[in-house]
């Protein structure tokens, strides 16, 4: 099974990655763009397994390991 | 007295700090591999600077992790000193150890420069030599120092007397423009709640003896040794 974890950094907290881009994008003309926030994309591979015991382990992987939950928020998705 | 140098795959401070302490101050060192679990004896902890596990995920999460680490935290648990500098804070600040976290300067460029530093605190054993408010100058290297942490930790660390330095300029005045990665309150450096764990962003083990230009570091170690 795959499951993708998006972490991305919490409202609030300062984001200069997703400013530069946002600057470069209307350096470029793209004007119409208000904000960019640049996170983190990670593809987790596991064994088939019921969904409550995965949602249950990946929350803990997140939480323990993934994401610093002060300055990150996540979630994640399950795929086939 | 006896320090404890925490070597992780990936330290690259672990020689300067070993350098001072053992050639400069006189006293005794070893280095401790993270993938150990006793402190051979040392009296007090130094996490070095570097890039542990190569700054893979975020700075210091893998870190967290090594055996050494569990030894390190109950260390502190009773009361022993333990620093981290640089790399150092970011592994104490994952850990759980001190309060926030370490994320990307603001201006996204990595920083290597001097900086002035502003004592805050001296009830802590890394500090306590150091006259209140007396300025110090210290080089700082690196890419994640802006200090971040929710407006509550915040006020508590400030109510509390825990942040050990702040970015100033020359004369100890708090402004934007002293501070280099946009830190939060200008915090550069904090205590935990017992004042025996310090997390610092700038190196006092590269500027701790006369041949460097610079002795400023000096007395953080010196405050610890014989106390």
């Amino acid at each position: 099974m795959k499951v993708r974890v998006t972490v991305m950094v919490k409202k609030g907290v300062l984001d200069p990655q997703g400013k530069t881009i946002l600057g470069s994008l209307h350096q470029l003309g793209y004007k119409e763009v208000t904000d960019v926030k640049a996170g983190k994309l990670l593809e987790l591979s596991l064994p088939k397994m019921g969904k409550a015991q995965l949602e249950k382990k990946v929350k803990e992987m997140c939480d323990r390991l993934l994401a610093n939950t002060i300055i990150e928020d996540y979630e994640f998705e399950v795929g086939e | 007295m006896k320090f404890g140098i925490v070597v992780f795959p990936g330290s690259n401070c672990e020689h300067d700090c070993y350098h001072v302490v053992k050639h400069v101050l006189r006293q005794d060192a070893s280095f401790l591999w993270h993938k150990e679990k006793n402190l051979a004896r040392s009296d007090c902890v130094i996490l070095p600077g570097g890039f542990a596990h190569g700054d893979y995920l975020r700075c210091g999460a893998m870190a967290k992790f090594s055996p050494i680490m569990e030894t390190v935290s109950r260390f502190a648990a009773e009361g022993g000193p333990v620093v981290g500098i640089c790399n150092g804070f970011q592994i104490l600040a994952e850990a759980g150890l001190l309060p926030g976290a370490l994320i990307r300067n603001r201006t996204l460029h990595y920083l290597c420069q001097d900086v002035y530093l502003r004592t805050d605190s001296n009830a802590s054993p890394f500090t306590r030599k150091i006259p209140h408010g007396k300025v110090l100058k210290m080089p700082i290297g690196h890419g994640e120092g802006c200090y971040y942490a929710d407006a509550k930790t915040l006020s508590r660390l400030e109510v509390e007397g825990r942040i050990a330095f702040r970015y100033c300029d020359a004369k100890g005045n708090l402004d934007e423009e002293s501070n280099p990665n946009g830190s939060l309150k200008s915090i550069a450096g904090v205590l935990n709640e017992r004042g025996n764990v310090l997390g610092l962003m700038p190196h006092p083990d590269r500027c701790a003896e006369a041949i460097l230009g610079n002795e400023d570091g000096r007395i953080l170690f010196e405050s610890v040794i014989g106390r």
